[in-house]
């Protein structure tokens, strides 16, 4: 029996081991991000180790004044408060929309539903030319207007279905008793089913920010100054096209601070994550 | 709220708020239809609005446009000399395999067919071909790692989600640009591992694709959790049971493990099919805004903005996204009928 017991104590200790091993081997690149930005720029290329010979801030210092007369913390702010608006319209507009489908019965619902489940499979390249085209006519191109304003309308079903299954799963007794007890329907919504559907809120803002932070594609097409851009969209230019900057160190310092809220937040919600994850099984 | 709603001046008495039961007597009064209508579904579709809305302005009307514009030549920059060249658009980009270089469009245009389009759609095939499987199966086998008894697996896999909470970025597309150069980070490994004659992978045409596709495997995380949590449905008895039967642990994979996941290996292929071939961060910033050394990169959301947005083709950028969308229904149709033969729904839950 013993032997068992030291068969499966060698087993579980290699596993630990070999798990180590291949996380370390799969962050080393971001470890060495984050190090290299703490190196002289001279440095950064002709030393792959992880323990720096040398150390300096000079990298987030000049990295920091960014470019065109914008500092990056102008970006940051720009990203910051495009997602604290984009998380706003996505609690509102999809719980709404969740609430409805979750709970009140009415004429097309599983038409409306089917249909909120079929948009949440489509690629998004076929509305995206006549989006454009849409949002310039509004004069918004340039703006933040068509990267948030859309948030407001629901258009992340993913939100709207994750909400549905977390609101399906609540117990309806709450619901019919206040309803009994003669509060309306938009009363149940905001004293009952928004508190109690809180972890799916949460669940809905991280992600809301981390695509928002994270998104490229939008900020390309849609912001064209530099005052206006996001961290995301200003690292892009300050790398440049064919990445001749000579700057690296203040790139990958950039690029080091631009990731720090997603780690902070990651570490913060872990539970959310997973759960978000496995109710929905969002891309990524 | 319902009532002041649909209908201010409802004779309704203020007994029944709120509620749009079926048991009400309605048959009887001399409501018209369609405030009864309304009485029932207001307040479902006052929730509804902001959606039904977006859904509306946002994706069936952009989908209606798209298709349409799919049909001309809509330019951004001269949107009044628009013409409609019917299946124009799609035989300029099927064109060269039929050995056309040249057509005539019904507007009386000559068109040039697209030499590029077949090299971005074999370059985004042969990228979603092997970043999918690669991708799953290394989920696959990390998840059943993770599935032991080991203690503090939450850290564990929270490490090994930090790539894919990562990887969208600008951020992380840009060091993956300077660790593959010629100079970066991994030929600098190589060579102090005695390796020579090192390419630039990122601009070498003949590794381009497969440091974004690395990228991509790198990026397993959510794939990962979604086995983990499918792994610890199945029930711990079928093992036991077929250990008792002499079934070894490769036999318990193939004959236990496997069909119990299938319905997860459905959905995670399904979806992360769906997301590599929209793929743009990456390329983009990795190829420098191209379609990198000798288009080696030219991945079709790239091209597609390239046409698009650089070339302002909107018209053809538009077609372009309907045979996306085509190639995405069909090959998603294509699997989950193929999921009937290979997908199980037993008594694995």
């Amino acid at each position: 029996m013993s032997d068992v017991k030291a068969k499966t104590a060698v087993r579980l200790g290699l596993s630990h081991l070999f798990i180590i091993a291949l996380g370390l081997a799969m962050l080393y690149p971001i470890v060495w991000m984050v190090v290299s930005s703490f190196k002289p720029n001279n440095m950064i290329f002709s030393d792959t180790g992880l323990i720096p010979k040398a150390l300096t801030l000079e990298n987030y210092i000049t990295g920091w004044k960014g470019y065109a007369g914008t500092s990056f913390g102008r970006f940051f702010l720009n990203s910051l408060a495009m997602c604290a608006v984009a998380i706003a319209g996505n609690l509102i507009s999809c719980s709404m929309a969740a609430y409805a489908f979750a709970r009140l019965k009415f004429a097309g619902r599983s038409l409306w539903f089917a249909v909120m489940m079929a948009t949440l499979m489509l690629p998004g390249h076929v509305t995206l030319v006549p989006r454009y085209i849409l949002f310039n006519r509004f004069g918004w191109v340039g703006s933040y207007l068509p990267i948030v304003a859309p948030k407001f309308l629901a258009t992340d079903a993913f939100f709207v279905f994750l909400l549905v299954q977390f609101i399906r799963s609540l117990p309806k007794d709450l619901d019919e008793a206040a309803i009994i007890d003669g509060c309306s329907q938009v009363g149940v919504f905001l004293r009952i089913i928004v508190p109690l559907a809180q972890p799916a809120m949460v669940t809905t803002a991280l992600f809301t920010f981390l695509w928002t932070w994270d998104d490229f594609f939008n900020h390309l097409l849609y912001l064209t100054r530099p005052e206006t851009f996001t961290v995301s969209r200003a690292l892009r230019t300050f790398v440049g096209d064919a990445g001749a900057v000579s700057n690296w160190g203040g790139a990958l310092a950039m690029s080091t601070l631009s990731v720090v809220p997603c780690f902070i937040l990651f570490f913060a919600l872990q539970k959310y994550f997973v759960q978000g994850i496995a109710t929905t099984g969002i891309k990524g | 709220m319902l009532r002041s709603r649909a209908h201010p001046s409802s004779e309704t008495p203020a007994k029944t708020p709120a509620k749009p039961s079926a048991e009400r007597p309605l048959s009887t009064r001399k409501v018209p239809d369609v405030v009864r209508f309304l009485r029932r579904n207001a307040v479902a579709y006052m929730f509804l609005t902001p959606w039904l809305l977006g859904f509306l302005v946002l994706t069936l009307y952009p989908m209606a446009y798209s298709l349409w514009l799919g049909f001309t030549d809509y330019d951004f920059t001269k949107p009044d000399s628009t013409h409609w060249i019917g299946f124009g658009n799609y035989v300029r980009m099927f064109g060269q395999a039929f050995g056309l270089s040249a057509f005539t469009a019904p507007s009386g245009q000559v068109v040039r067919v697209d030499p590029y389009y077949l090299k971005s759609l074999s370059v985004t095939f042969n990228y979603v071909l092997a970043s999918v499987p690669l991708k799953l199966v290394f989920a696959l086998a990390v998840a059943m790692l993770m599935n032991q008894k080991l203690r503090g697996v939450s850290v564990y896999r929270a490490v090994y989600y930090i790539p894919t909470l990562l990887g969208g970025s600008v951020a992380i597309a840009v060091l993956w640009r300077k660790l593959f150069e010629k100079n970066g980070l991994i030929n600098g490994i190589l060579a102090a591992l005695g390796f020579a004659n090192l390419p630039g992978w990122i601009t070498d045409p003949r590794y381009a694709l497969a440091t974004l596709v690395l990228l991509t495997v790198w990026q397993f995380g959510s794939s990962m959790i979604i086995f983990l949590a499918g792994l610890k449905q199945i029930p711990q008895e079928y093992y036991e049971a077929a250990s008792v039967d002499g079934a070894n642990k490769l036999q318990q994979f193939a004959f236990i493990t496997i069909p119990s996941l299938t319905p997860v290996i459905l959905f995670n292929l399904v979806m992360q099919m769906i997301s590599a071939f929209q793929t743009f961060t990456q390329a983009y910033i990795i190829g420098g805004g191209t379609g990198g050394v000798l288009n080696s990169t030219l991945f079709y959301s790239l091209y597609l903005y390239i046409q698009g947005w650089t070339y302002h083709e909107m018209g053809y950028a538009s077609a372009m996204a309907w045979v996306l969308l085509l190639i995405i229904g069909a090959l998603t149709a294509l699997i989950f009928r193929t999921s009937d033969a290979w997908v199980s729904y037993g008594s694995g839950e």
